[in-house]
């Protein structure tokens, strides 16, 4: 049996007053990958940026509606945002590693939640955050070389590691691939995949053969609405609706 | 928006049409050479046979090009995955008039065994649901359809009676009429795997049109 992990019910959000978001209602299921496809413009960032409220930090942001983690209404004023954040993760189009070096990429996270770790296990957590995104073997002899010096996949993969580190329970995914090349991309849809037995990870993708390739369910969003909401291989072999089937074969454009 | 991929389909559209309406006229051929024991009629459909199957490859060609440059989705991949399958279908079905068509080499220099009744009803059905099919497919039309599926029924019954009136009537009561009982049961027995495929044809339609699977499902068929 499937179990949600992340319930949308009646989502609204407005930008001031455009309203950027309209009565989203979605189930996400735990360690699936979800994409979520659609237009520009469409909500799908804002959408992803809802889970760990990151759209917080916009002026003028107003939301309504109940988006329940783990039994608990995130959207709720008394929620801790840092505890969320470490709950819910996200990586960005563009990789985004702190100005420090690959080591202390990896144990910022732990410096603000742990509690007085010891070196110890803060080598632990650098090398099996950075096994789980298959970088060890290449940087375990350059840990302390400045992340900013990494390729743009590495760097991407080390923005990852950087998240588990601090052992979330979701990944989102902005766009994550967008700047790397097809093999580079492959190599990082290949970790995702392996990534989902122990995560669940939601990612937005232009790339509709990504989210094809990628996905166990697939969202697609139109003008603020979640208009269809499936497993991957229905929506792009026989979706329900016509809007959904209009863009995935390229007539809307 | 009108897509580069449109005028592509639009070709596979006709190309799997043409294939459709050469395939009737193979049956009708290989029928009317029957009747009229004409062994150049026959001879004509065997010959034909190369065209078809030139055609069946570049159609397979075609679809595959367009899966690999494309990489089509929703109804655009139904389209071109169903037009494949509905391909060899044809040519299936091309190939079994062209063994009517052998069976009737066989049958023409000896007398007639009996008035040609049953066979030809056949044939016709055979040729009316080859018809239906490729048209539900031009039009989507799955009402169509599933009528094409619905009428194997009366072909498999026709089928029957042909066999046991040449079994029982002449084979059993008069073992010399083998030569000829046969090639005629044989022949029933092409038209008959003809309707076969012909409702293999249809069941794909209802799958592009519907996306529902009724192929082996026949309860789907409502």
């Amino acid at each position: 049996m499937d179990n949600a992990i992340i319930q949308v019910k009646n989502l609204n959000l407005w930008y001031g007053t455009f309203q950027a978001l309209i009565n989203v209602n979605a189930m996400f299921t735990e360690h699936k990958i979800t994409a979520i496809i659609g237009p520009s413009g469409c909500g799908k960032s804002t959408l992803l940026r809802v889970f760990n409220r990151m759209n917080d930090l916009i002026e003028g942001v107003r939301m309504n509606g109940e988006i329940m983690i783990d039994q608990e209404n995130i959207l709720a004023e008394q929620v801790d945002l840092v505890k969320l954040r470490k709950k819910v993760g996200m990586v960005f189009q563009r990789p985004n590693p702190f100005p420090l070096s690959i080591y202390e990429n990896i144990v910022f996270g732990e410096r603000i939640h742990g509690e007085g770790l010891s070196r110890d296990r803060f080598d632990e957590v650098v090398e099996s955050s950075l096994k789980s995104v298959l970088l060890w073997d290449e940087l375990k002899d350059k840990l302390n070389k400045p992340a900013l010096g990494l390729s743009l996949e590495q760097k991407q993969r080390l923005c990852i590691a950087r998240l588990i580190a601090v052992k979330p329970e979701v990944l989102l995914m902005d766009e994550p691939c967008s700047t790397l090349d097809p093999q580079a991309t492959a190599r990082v849809e290949e970790l995702m995949r392996e990534l989902k037995s122990r995560y669940t990870i939601i990612i937005v993708t232009h790339n509709m053969q990504q989210a094809a390739r990628v996905s166990d369910d697939t969202g697609f969003m139109l003008l603020g609405e979640l208009i269809e909401f499936g497993k991957t291989e229905n929506i792009f072999t026989a979706p329900k609706d016509k809007r959904t089937e209009e863009y995935i074969t390229g007539r809307y454009g | 928006m009108q897509r580069h991929i449109d005028d592509e389909l639009k070709e596979l559209h006709k190309d799997i049409l043409k294939m459709g309406v050469m395939a009737q006229e193979e049956i009708f051929k290989a029928t009317e050479a029957l009747k009229n024991r004409d062994r150049n009629q026959a001879q004509a459909v065997i010959d034909a046979d190369n065209k078809i199957d030139e055609l069946e490859l570049l159609i397979d060609e075609k679809c595959i090009d367009l899966i690999a440059r494309y990489q089509p989705m929703a109804g655009d991949l139904r389209f071109i995955t169903t037009g494949m399958k509905i391909n060899a279908e044809l040519e299936r079905i091309a190939d079994l008039a062209v063994d009517i068509a052998q069976r009737v080499l066989e049958l023409v220099d000896k007398p007639l065994l009996k008035p040609l009744i049953d066979i030809p009803k056949l044939s016709i059905i055979a040729q009316d649901m080859v018809r239906d099919a490729i048209n539900a497919f031009v039009n989507r039309d799955a009402k169509l359809a599933r009528k094409v599926v619905l009428s194997d029924a009366e072909a498999d019954d026709l089928r029957n009676r042909v066999h046991d009136e040449l079994v029982n009537e002449y084979l059993i009561k008069d073992p010399k009429t083998a030569d000829r009982a046969i090639p005629l049961l044989l022949i029933s027995r092409h038209l008959e795997r003809i309707c076969d495929h012909t409702t293999n044809i249809a069941e794909d339609v209802i799958y592009l049109v519907e996306a529902k699977v009724v192929k082996h499902h026949p309860e789907e068929l409502k």
